[in-house]
């Protein structure tokens, strides 16, 4: 006994030391999967607390391109309401109408784009209706997908990091094809698995598929910059030029899509007869 | 002893606070940044409580960590080099470090260079090996630490000079 208590206090240090690198492995590990560490995150009342207030400083900075991002965007809408016919005439009875998609915004207090896994930080919680696997987006394409919430803040997974999966198509084709990034150029990700028999054309446009709940069918994503058929031959592996310029996000959307639980409801029923 | 206590809580505070004020949005390049939150553990006193050592360390990674939406890889490398720190020390100090002597402020330019290079690139290199989790990149991550780490030798000295302000 005596033994055993003179050796854990001569290496009281080394079992410290391999007891504090366990724990942190243990962290690294699991932020290396999908869903990630439930405590060590910057969606908490401090990180978010801290970075809310430095982005009150550094908006200033980024207000001239975010106002420009707004007004043409409002001009974008504007032309496509005022091109629509009779858009005033043809009523819509709001009480009735079935609606599949809410938006939320929200404001960037912080954004990665340098590490291998990227996210960002909102402010917009858990208090304004976000919830994990919500899809997040700006005017122009695509940013990511809701992880962690807290009551005011939220992180989210950007579509630059490496445990993102997006299903995107072709806009002209409907060939569809996952999108994936792996490292590198903040501005470049790759689509894979695209069946070769697909019309692929640089400068073609790519945007999100209906398939998964969380975005809408035709979000923009980017263009084809460049692609090449993988060494079998079956598949094309694309590399996209974003829209959004991934370094500068200001204020994006959160979308909610109405009819997730009952289309994941349906899907599990179909799964569980089978 | 109390102001030392103090000491080191301000200085805690103050580099994490400027690491992710200023030093995680560098992107130089588009992928260097520095990491002179390091420079905590390097100017921790020497002789002190070795367990407090790494306590701290683990702390002031998992903070850094929270901020970087990174899971536990500061912390893992900030705890390694805290437990490696004494034998640096002996290594390049020697006599004068066992006889608890040696103020890195005030240690001679060469000693005070090498000691923050080998725990900066410790750090760093334990740090992106973490992060890319993949030795199949181990040549981007060799680039990213000298480069990174080049960056953070250069600011830690940069700030010794700075705050080290000869007081009498």
């Amino acid at each position: 006994m005596q033994q055993i208590v003179n050796f854990f206090i001569k290496y009281r240090n080394f079992l410290l030391y391999v007891l504090l690198l366990f724990i942190s492995l243990v962290f690294t590990i699991q932020s290396h999967s999908y869903h990630r560490s439930k405590f060590v995150n910057s969606a908490n009342f401090l990180s978010g607390g801290i970075y809310s207030g430095l982005d009150n400083i550094t908006a200033y900075f980024d207000l001239k391109v975010h106002n420009a991002q707004l007004v043409e965007e409002n001009n974008r809408l504007r032309t496509k309401l005022l091109n629509t016919r009779d858009s005033i005439s043809q009523k819509i009875d709001t009480a009735t109408f079935h609606k599949r998609f809410r938006f939320i915004t929200a404001k960037t207090i912080n954004n990665n784009y340098t590490f291998k896994d990227n996210f960002l930080t909102l402010r917009a919680g858990s208090k304004d209706g976000l919830k994990q696997d919500l899809g997040v987006i700006t005017s122009k394409g695509i940013v990511g997908i809701v992880d962690r919430t807290s009551t005011n803040y939220a992180t989210v997974i950007s579509i630059l990091n490496s445990n993102s999966q997006i299903n995107a198509k072709l806009k002209k084709s409907n060939h569809f094809g996952i999108l994936v990034w792996r490292g590198g150029d903040p501005n470049i990700v790759d689509l894979i698995d695209v069946q070769s028999k697909a019309p692929v054309q640089k400068g073609d446009t790519i945007v999100t598929g209906g398939k998964s709940t969380i975005f809408p069918e035709g979000i923009g994503i980017g263009t084809i910059k460049s692609f090449e058929l993988d060494p079998s031959e079956n598949f094309y592996s694309i590399k996209v030029e974003l829209f959004n310029d991934m370094t500068n996000i200001g204020y994006v959307y959160v979308i909610e899509n109405l009819d997730r639980e009952e289309i994941q409801t349906l899907e599990q029923q179909t799964a569980d007869e089978q | 002893m109390n102001n030392s206590i103090t000491h080191n809580i301000l200085r805690f505070v103050f580099l994490v606070l400027i690491q992710i004020a200023i030093f995680n949005n560098i992107n130089f390049l588009g992928y260097i940044n520095p990491y002179p939150y390091v420079l905590f553990i390097v100017l921790f006193p020497i002789g002190d409580n070795r367990a407090l050592l790494l306590f701290t360390s683990f702390l002031l990674g998992l903070t850094v960590d929270m901020f970087c939406n990174s899971g536990g890889m500061h912390a893992a490398s900030c705890v390694t080099i805290a437990y490696i720190r004494p034998w640096i020390l002996q290594s390049i100090f020697g006599l004068a470090y066992e006889y608890n002597a040696v103020k890195v402020v005030k240690a001679g330019f060469g000693q005070r260079l090498l000691f923050i290079t080998i725990l900066v690139f410790t750090h760093h290199l334990l740090l992106f090996l973490l992060e890319s989790f993949n030795f199949s990149d181990i040549i981007y991550i060799l680039k990213k630490t000298l480069f990174s780490g080049a960056f953070t030798v250069l600011l830690c000295l940069i700030f010794i000079t700075l705050f080290s302000v000869k007081r009498r």
